[in-house]
This record gives C-alpha cells, structure tokens and sequence, in this order.
C-alpha cells in the first residue's frame, strides 16, 4: 500500500465484504459420499477495495450494476460492517466503532439515496423530516434556530421554505431529491456518500439536481463520493474516477485522465459503450477500437475467477492473468490500473 | 397554500396536523353511512353504560329530608341521619326507611331503581318474573332486574374487551416490530414460538387455570392476554419487514438514530394503519370470548353482571324467554356494532377505495 497523504479523509484498505446466501440451516445440509456436510456460499459483493479520498473531491465510483458500487457507499457510511479491512476518517478507524462511539462520525457523514420516492417517509410533512436530523446532532440548540435552519437549507436546495407543511407526495421526483440532499445537508457535513442521486430522475432534473450538489460542495466545502453508473454524470461532475468491476477497481485516476486515454481493458469497453452521436465528434477518443464489445456475460460474484476477475472477458489476457490478481499499479499518467498487461506494457 | 405563505407560521407547520390522507380517509368512513351511525349508536350506548351508577341504581340519586339535600348515591349516609335506628348506612329501598323520609321531605329515583345486585323481595310471582311495570325487562331466577344487569354488563364487556384489545396490541406491535425489524434468527425463533403458542387450546387452558386462580376481572385479562397478542404479530411483522429496508429507514440509520427510535418514530407509524384496521375485529373477539367464558361459568366472578351469564340463565329457564332474548339481543346489537364499525374502518383505511 502506498503510504497514506496526511489531508486524506476517508480510508478505505483492502475492504472485502461478503453476504451470506446460504439460507437455512437445513438448506445448507448435505449428504455427500456418507458424510453430512455443511455447505455455505456466499456473494462476494467487495473484494480488496483500498481507496483514498482527500478533501474537497468527488471521486465518482462507476461500474455496472452489481459490481459492489452500492455496498461500498452502504459500508463506508456503516449501514453495513465490512468482512474484513478498514475504513478510516481522517485516520482514525471507525468500521468497528458501536453506535454511541460512531455518532460524532455519522455528524460529519451523511448519505443521499438513489430514489427519491423511498427515502422519505410517506407520513412525515417534509419539515419535520429535515427537523429530525437537527434535533438528534444538536440537542442543544433551541427549536426556533433549528427551524431556522430547516428554512434555510430548504432555501439552500431550491424549495420553498413555505412547503414545510407538505408531505412527500405532494412534490415530485426532482423536488424530493432536494429534499433528500436538504436533509443530509442539515447537519453540516464533510463528506457525502450519493448513491446514484440523479438516475432515478428525469434528464432535465439530473442537470439541476448535480448542479445544486456542485453548488453546495463550492459553498459548504464537501466532498462526494459519487455512486453512479453513468458516465455522462462522472465527466460533469467527477473529479476522479474510480472503475469497479466485480467488487474490485480496476482504475483509479483523475476524470480528464480516465476519459482521454483509458489504460485498464474494461474502463476501454466501459467508454466506447457511451452512445455518441454523429461518428467523428466523438469526445472520449477511444484510441483503440471505435467499438469494443465485451463478449459474454459478467461473472456471478458467488464463484469469483481466478487471477484477474476480468480476465474471462479481457482481449488481452495471458495465463498470468488467471493465476495472480493484478494489483493497482500507478503509470507514468498518474493513474493505477489493475492489469497485468498494462503493467507488462502489452497494451 | 396561501395559509403557509407567510414564513411566520412557521410554528404552525411542526404542531400535530392531519395530513391530507388521514381528511380523507375520515372522509370516507363518514360515508360509509351505516359504519358512521354505527359509531354515534355505540358511543352513545357505552355512554349511558359509563353512567349506569345514574341510571340504575338501588340508592336514590337525590333525598330532601327536613331541609337538608343528601345524594346517596355518592355519599354514605346513616339510618340515623334520617331518624331512623340503626347506625348503618340507610337501606333505601326498605319501606321503612321510605316512610322516614317521606314524612320530612321526598325521594328522587334513578329511572330503574335496581343496581345490577339488588334483590327485589316484593316479587309475588313465580321466579323468574316476566317484564312488567316495575321490572321493565323483568328479573332473572334470584330477582335481579335484568334491565340493570344488561346495562351493567354491556359496561364490563366494553370495558373488558378494551383493556384487553389496548394490552394485546402493545404486545403484539412490540413483538411483531422486534421480529420484522431486526429479522433473521430472533424473527426464526420467535415465529416457532407463537406457531407453538397458537396452538395450544385455549378455551381448555383458561377453564383450567380458572380453577387455579381466582377470576376476577384483572386475573381474565392476564390469562386472556396471554394468548391474545399473537393476533397482531403477523401484520406488524409483515409491515416491519417490508419498511425496514426503505431508504429514509436506512437514512435515519446513517444518521445514527437508535433502533427503538426508528422503530417507533419512521417503521411504526407506517404500520399503525394495517393494525388500526384489525382492532375494532380484535375488541368484538374479546367481548365475544368473555361472554363464552361467563356463559360455561368460567368467567366473572359469581354475581357480577355479565351478559354471558344471562345467556345461561336464559338457557337454564326456557320458560322464561325474556332472559334469553335480552341476552341475544344485546350481545347480537353490540357486536353487530363492532363489527359494521371495524368494515367501515377497514374501509377507510383500504388504499385502493376511492372517492365515493
């Protein structure tokens, strides 16, 4: 591991997270040869993720879906507990923190969610959803400030001050959506998890809704990390990138980086798969083919491959490629990538 | 919103409000005309019961003796108070004492001048008496006015079949919402347990144990309580379960919120709907177990009023329809209260019911 930058925020080293899908007890039961035997499996959602998030970022995570993106975003915040690794704040561990000694954290923390129409609670009037956050951190403060806070924060995030009254339903996607950022903005964070704030929305809503998150990292000083499977959304709104395929990364690098010249062969098939119109006005120049197509399908995370987890699918893979896993290496561009035949410099 | 317009109202948006679904769901229980009628009927009827000490009593409400007012029916007074000669309290219904009064003042009477326990002396019929000007509804086989004992165990019944629907659902949400938030291996175990508790026999265990402990009305609750509260696990189970997951559930973990809090403050308020729709069907069950359990003598204590009791009664004394009827009739009016009460709740409470 490279050593760690003392302005680091967030730590994550080698986090590995596994969900246990073998049912009951008696499922998991089985005669073989004579021999009762208990067989478990299990997902491997997060395998070795190690990241680091200085301030003032929005490292965007993309990958497809079910690629561990969400568990990520899900254990850092604490809703899940990692298998094993750690995630540091601002070096001090907190993946193994219990609730009370955690909550300091949870204040400089906050998560918004994908959508829009499940993160807030039907029967609560949105006034008293953007209070509770307030009321659970600063207990010391007096109802009238915190009211005056929930008016501006609504104010903050574009919606009248006056709609406290209202309940959910009564507004619509794009309105709920700066509701929910309003809510995770009541406690004054550091650092934010969105996971996938804008794909549920509308497409004249999306611009709206990462402006105003672009916004509020400009005057609260935020830092995003950034959940999404759209890669349109990480060039406007991305500092760094991150690929995730298969609950690892596969390359990390600055946004302009990773768009002008892709290294790892999935990040290659990753961009050529944005639709572009017209031929030659292309904006992320894939220099190598115009369209690469990844052939089959991606691997269940129940029995990950060998080696490189990308290699039943990668152009370029040798026999090295399915006995030792590649590990994020830096290139001369500044950006780690995870592949052998980066490193070997066949590609 | 021209209302909300002003940001000074501010104080007004965060007091309790009726959000715009609870407007319409009382909106189409009150359309529901025989629900809605149903609950003013029921209201009123457990209202007069609530006053049954006013309206059947064997104490006079108001006595006028030599000047002064008395009200026996909140104050004990002594023979002697009225020149009489025993120091106990008076005995009004004793003719002598009446006489007493009556030579220095007057007697105001309740409209049935017979608690649920007064035994009528002066009866010359044959036991039970049929209805007749002095026992409007006539008297059981011990010459106690069944119009007094109706009234006063319609009381109990309601009274009885509240408390126990109020314990049953606390117990029952709280089980249910442990089970369905938390889930997993207490949710596996405490499932197999309710399966198990489900089936015992009821009606044998409360026969059995009403040999063991005293009945009282305390006592059946306890022992109907306890097998009771499963009655709602399943639903607030169901509902636990579907709502944990929920993202503004999953925010308000991110916030650090406690369990018991997001509990009770996000999961449970959303639960309350399916469980309201249950507890007007939860009381009829009540009130129809105890009426069961007093009918087989199980039940109330000997000589409380119970309704149940006046169903053996009846049954005991065919030749004296009166005590039979009265008791179908008020048993049958009551639950069929409950129950048109609970449909229209239910009702009200259906989200795909629309407008009507």
């Amino acid at each position: 591991m490279q050593p760690t930058d003392p302005r680091t925020l967030l730590t994550l080293r080698d986090l590995h997270k596994e969900f246990d899908i073998s049912g009951g007890l008696l499922n998991q039961l089985s005669f073989a040869r004579g021999k009762l035997r208990r067989n478990r499996a299990t997902v491997k959602a997060i395998n070795g993720v190690s990241l680091d998030i200085v301030p003032g970022e929005a490292l965007c995570l993309v990958g497809e879906s079910g690629c561990g993106k969400t568990t990520v975003g899900r254990t850092i915040m604490g809703l899940l507990s990692p298998t094993r690794g750690t995630v540091h704040y601002q070096h001090r561990r907190i993946d193994h923190l219990r609730r009370a000694a955690r909550l300091p954290y949870r204040k400089k923390m906050q998560m918004i969610f994908q959508n829009p129409y499940a993160s807030l609670n039907p029967r609560k009037s949105v006034a008293k959803t953007l209070l509770e956050p307030a009321e659970f951190h600063f207990p010391e403060i007096s109802a009238a400030a915190r009211r005056q806070k929930v008016a501006e924060v609504m104010q903050a995030v574009g919606v009248e001050a006056a709609w406290g009254t209202r309940f959910p339903h009564e507004f619509s996607g794009g309105q709920r959506q700066r509701i929910s950022i309003a809510r995770a903005l009541m406690v004054d964070p550091e650092f934010i998890v969105a996971d996938e704030p804008v794909s549920a929305l509308d497409v004249s809503i999306q611009a709206q809704v990462l402006n105003l998150l672009k916004q509020a990292a400009e005057e609260r000083g935020l830092t995003y990390l950034f959940i999404t499977h759209d890669l349109s959304v990480v060039e406007h709104f991305g500092t760094r990138v991150a690929v995730m395929y298969l609950g690892r990364i596969c390359e990390l690098g600055t946004c302009r980086e990773v768009f002008s010249s892709p290294r790892h062969p999935y990040t290659r098939a990753l961009l050529s798969a944005i639709p572009k119109v017209g031929r030659g006005s292309s904006r992320h120049s894939v220099h190598h083919k115009p369209n690469l197509k990844l052939k089959g399908e991606v691997p269940t995370p129940i029995h990950l491959p060998s080696g490189c987890v990308f290699h039943a699918r990668c152009a370029h893979a040798t026999d090295i490629c399915t006995a030792r896993i590649p590990p994020l290496q830096t290139t001369a561009s500044g950006v780690q990538v995870a592949c052998h035949a980066v490193a070997q410099q066949r590609i | 919103m021209a209302a909300n317009s002003q940001p000074d109202s501010a104080a007004a948006w965060f007091g309790m409000q009726c959000s715009p679904l609870d407007l319409r769901r009382w909106q189409n229980f009150r359309n529901n005309t025989r629900g809605y009628w149903s609950l003013w009927i029921f209201l009123a009827l457990f209202t007069l019961s609530l006053f049954a000490e006013v309206v059947a009593n064997d104490k006079p409400l108001l006595v006028r003796y030599d000047g002064m007012f008395y009200a026996p029916i909140l104050f004990a007074h002594a023979e002697t108070e009225f020149g009489g000669e025993f120091a106990l309290e008076a005995d009004y219904r004793d003719p002598y004492v009446q006489d007493l009064i009556d030579a220095k003042g007057w007697i105001l009477w309740p409209p049935i001048p017979y608690s649920y326990d007064t035994i009528d002396y002066g009866i010359q019929t044959p036991l039970p008496a049929p209805p007749s000007s002095r026992h409007y509804l006539g008297t059981d086989d011990q010459a106690r006015d069944v119009l007094a004992r109706v009234l006063y165990g319609f009381r109990i019944s309601i009274l009885f079949g509240l408390a126990l629907t109020a314990l049953s659902s606390v117990l029952g949400i709280a089980a249910g919402a442990v089970q369905g938030y938390f889930g997993g291996l207490i949710d596996l175990l405490m499932q197999r347990f309710i399966e198990i508790w489900e089936g015992l026999p009821v009606l044998y265990l409360l026969i059995i144990m009403a040999a063991v402990i005293e009945p009282s009305f305390a006592s059946l609750l306890i022992l109907m309580l306890l097998f009771s509260w499963t009655g709602l696990v399943a639903v607030v189970r169901a509902e636990f379960l579907r709502v944990r997951n929920f993202e503004y559930v999953r925010a308000a973990k991110a916030l650090g919120v406690s369990d018991a809090k997001i509990m009770t403050r996000h999961i449970l308020p959303n639960a309350m709907v399916a469980t309201l729709t249950f507890m007007p069907f939860i009381l009829s069950g009540s009130v129809t177990t105890l009426a069961g359990l007093d009918f087989l003598g199980f039940g109330l204590p000997l000589g409380s009023p119970s309704l149940g009791e006046m169903l053996q009664q009846g049954k005991n004394n065919l030749q004296a329809p009166w005590l039979g009827i009265t008791g179908f009739v008020v048993i049958g009016v009551m639950l069929s209260l409950l129950v048109f009460i609970g449909e229209a709740v239910r009702d009200a409470f259906d989200p795909r019911k629309l407008f009507s």
